[in-house]
């Protein structure tokens, strides 16, 4: 076992730390630490310059393959990245679809006509992405989506229909990549396509859905005879559960890398706070504030363990864990600094529904078990591949 | 970075397993739990002569085999996993990490040979009083002739009532808190020492008392700085949390593998009962805590091997400790406890193994301080210092 970095890679670590204090200033002073799970809202046209920004300096895609515009950077390049971006303060990522899920799938499964249309737009940080997955009656049970793709002979394009739902960021996005039936009489995780749709054409409208948090980061998207070329299908018709579940596995690995780092910023600031005010001194408040460090680390060391797996990016069973794991810690942390605040948790900002950060945050947390899985699909998850236990029966 | 166990590592872990396998075995322990002594002295000598355990961190210039922590984290988790009943972890966890951390070259030279040919050790320090910190020790040592006497009662010593050599903490009268603590290394056979066996719930780890009556020692036992112990008592003590979460970490496993085990072949409503999503949520919750708790006790692993070794990651091992001993405690007791309740009826039998770990689950739990006290060490580091940085 070997826990430190190589020279290579704390020099790499001081190269971006130093872009970081030279450029994440002047302008970009007002978009530090605004962002991310319940602050998406914020500032978007100052983040989405600062996503040019970050491109003009080689910051986007650092993972990619040179041959597409990345840096080739390793994991623990990556790693390294992601947790100096938190350590400055960088904002919450818009790009994060288009550069962690869309970017690998074209690059894994896309044709080369893809790859020349998509991903310098993505690389530029200009172009956004939405994921198009769930549906009213497709959400932990994916495979049932029925939004259809039927190919229409006389266009020569795809023809959508349907609709999607909880889409973040869809409004401020160019593209979606939707799971649609190609073939409308397959059922399950047959006869599904993947298709990178625009956004901007007649036929597709999204509609912003409030959530409790009185903000509108997901929407309703309806798909009403949107068009979609016919090289805009990510591998056959067909193999669209495929293309779909290759996405996932970049989801659960290194898009979460820099989560460690934020979340410490997060406790960080509720450890002050109760050094302020007093809550550092209740018993019971300092067990459950140094329980959450003691699962803080072991997040880190998670993900250390998780990513020290294969070098082909093959994770271990054990990797299984992850997501229930800091899904579950980080909505605790919600409860717990509200608990700091005591009584003030219950203050707002401002009429009519302006959250201060701890409180967006404590909101937020509720769907970090909901989305990407949620802990009772994750326990499936666990008992069933992990744990070798008998599958759940199906309808 | 490469967290995660190198080739040699692996063959280290898997050969004790292999080992353990043969010689634990569910008959073995409960042989071994129900004498006075604990162990079995013959298997004993095996593991001493065929294996070397005993010698693994001690270095090779006093006859060890000279490897890392994290090799002997390797071998507890298995120790635990199996249940081991051994001298084991009171000679090497406490006696040799006490040695290495205060001996001086003489008291090195004599003891750490002495024990890699098979003698038997441990540390007494805390008195009945019921902490782990440094008032736990009302043992006194007073300055006689050229060397000290000591006088005071030990409770919880670790394989107390076998062990050959013992190494003990004791205070200048009138000292408190963490001044005024001395180590001293001495026979179990000198005059003054009465040592008795303290019977206890979990059978497979034995604990006992040490009273030191007017013993007198020369001022070659004393290890260290005379009234200035603590700091590297609390190292030791440190380094031993570490071992404990070994033991928990592989004991967790097993209560999840053998309870795994069992609801793959009970079958009930027609089914086997692994087939319930109710069982599999808890299964895969157990496994989510044992992982989480490896992952803990391997980074403790390697920053106690550079705390010996002198590395800079050295500076975290009483964070580190304090981590993976809050995590593991409890991580051992909950599947532990699940594991009995989703045995059903047999897991309340005595026949079935799952209450052995679950009572060995409580005695690492308490022992060297619980969740609790590990949270509170944590909370003043965190919450009472200076502003976090
Ligand atoms: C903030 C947020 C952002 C999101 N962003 C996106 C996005 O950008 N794109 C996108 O496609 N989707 C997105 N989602 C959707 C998300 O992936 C789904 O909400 C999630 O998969 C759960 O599906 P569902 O909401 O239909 O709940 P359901 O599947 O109906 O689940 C309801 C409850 O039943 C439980 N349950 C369901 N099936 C089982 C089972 N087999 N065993 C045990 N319990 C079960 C669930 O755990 C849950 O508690 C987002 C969701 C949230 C909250």
């Amino acid at each position: 076992m070997k826990l430190s970095f190589s020279p290579e890679d704390e020099q790499f670590r001081e190269e971006v730390a130093q872009w970081l204090a030279d450029n994440l200033c002047g302008e970009f002073e007002e978009v530090r630490h605004r962002g991310g799970p319940g602050d998406e809202h914020h500032m978007v046209a100052e983040r989405k310059a600062w996503e040019r920004k970050l491109a003009e300096g080689g910051w986007t895609c650092i993972g990619w393959p040179k041959e597409y515009g990345g840096r080739g950077a390793s994991i623990e390049q990556q790693v390294i990245f992601n947790e100096e971006y938190a350590r400055a303060g960088g904002p919450g990522r818009i790009g994060h679809i288009g550069e962690t899920l869309a970017g690998p799938t074209i690059i894994a499964f896309g044709s080369e006509e893809q790859k020349q249309k998509y991903l310098p737009g993505i690389l530029r940080g200009e172009v956004f992405w939405c994921q198009g997955y769930s549906e009213p009656s497709a959400g932990s049970d994916l495979a049932n989506v029925k939004t259809r793709a039927e190919f229409d002979e006389a266009s020569g394009k795809w023809r959508i229909n349907g609709q999607k739902v909880w889409t973040s960021l869809a409004h401020e996005s160019e593209y979606c990549f939707v799971i649609a039936r190609t073939d409308p009489q397959s059922v399950a995780h047959k006869g599904l396509g993947f298709f990178l749709v625009t956004m901007d054409q007649p036929g597709v409208t999204v509609r912003p859905i409030e959530q409790l948090t009185g903000t509108s980061e997901f929407n309703e998207v309806f798909f009403d005879d949107a068009v979609c070329d016919d090289t805009d299908i990510v591998g056959a018709p067909g193999d669209g559960w495929k293309v779909a579940m290759g996405l996932l596995g970049f989801e659960r690995g290194v898009s979460t890398l820099g989560q460690q780092m934020l979340f410490q910023n997060e406790f960080d600031a509720i450890v002050k706070l109760a050094k302020e005010n007093g809550a550092a001194k209740n018993p019971a408040l300092r067990q459950r504030i140094a329980d959450a460090h003691v699962g803080l680390k072991i997040l880190r060391y998670n993900s250390m363990r998780m990513l020290s797996g294969g070098e082909d990016g093959s994770l271990q069973k054990e990797a299984m864990i992850y997501k229930l794991y800091w899904a579950t810690w980080h909505r605790n942390l919600g409860k717990l600094a509200m608990d700091v605040l005591g009584q003030e948790s219950e203050i707002l900002d401002e009429a009519p529904y302006e959250l201060n950060r701890l409180q967006s945050m404590y909101l937020f947390t509720r769907s970090d078990t909901i989305y990407g899985g949620t802990n009772q699909i994750q326990r499936n998850i666990i008992a069933e591949r992990a744990l070798g236990m008998p599958r759940e029966p199906r309808g | 970075m490469e967290f995660a166990f190198t080739e040699e590592q692996q063959m280290i872990r898997d050969t004790a397993a292999d080992f353990l396998a043969e010689v634990s075995t569910s008959e073995a322990v409960r042989a071994a739990m129900n004498t006075e002594a604990g162990y079995d002295a013959a298997l004993w000598d095996r593991v001493c002569q065929e294996m070397f355990w005993q010698a693994i961190h001690i270095p090779e210039e006093h006859g060890g085999m000279g490897l890392g922590y994290v090799e002997l984290v390797a071998m507890l988790e298995q120790m635990g996993r199996y249940l081991f009943c051994s001298p084991f972890f009171s000679t090497v966890c406490l006696g040799v990490n006490a040695l290495r951390i205060a001996g001086n070259e003489a008291q090195q030279a004599q003891y750490l040979p002495e024990i890699v040919a098979g003698k038997t050790a441990t540390l007494a320090y805390a008195s009945a009083n019921g902490g782990w910190d440094s008032d736990a020790i009302t043992a006194t040592c007073t300055a006689e002739g050229a060397g000290y006497r000591l006088d005071g009662t030990y409770r919880y010593v670790s394989d107390g009532h076998t062990a050959d050599i013992l190494i003990v903490a004791a205070r200048k009268s009138g000292s408190a808190g963490d001044d005024g603590v001395s180590l001293f290394v001495l026979d179990a056979d000198t005059v003054g020492v009465s040592r008795k066996w303290l019977p206890t719930m979990d059978q497979t780890r034995k604990q006992a008392e040490v009273v030191l009556n007017g013993v007198v020692v020369g001022a070659e036992a004393l290890m260290g700085e005379a009234g200035k112990a603590w700091p590297q008592l609390q190292q030791v003590l440190d380094l031993a949390r570490v071992a404990i979460a070994a033991d928990q970490v592989g004991g967790a496993q097993q209560s999840l593998d053998i309870t795994v085990d069992y609801l793959q072949e009970r079958v009930q409503f027609g089914r086997v009962i692994a087939s319930y999503q109710a069982v599999k949520h808890k299964a895969a919750d157990m496994m989510v805590k044992v992982e989480a708790g490896r992952s803990a006790l391997y980074y403790a692993a390697c920053v106690a091997d550079e705390a010996l070794s002198g590395g800079a990651l050295g500076a975290e091992l009483a964070e580190a400790a304090s981590v993976a001993k809050a995590w593991c405690s409890e991580a051992y007791f909950f599947n532990a406890g699940c594991g009995i309740q989703l045995f059903g009826g047999v897991g309340f039998t005595a026949e079935y193994d799952i209450q052995l770990y679950f009572k060995r689950a409580k005695s690492t739990e308490t022992f060297l301080g619980d969740a609790a006290y590990h949270r509170e060490r944590l909370a003043q580091q965190i919450l009472d210092g200076e502003a976090a940085a």
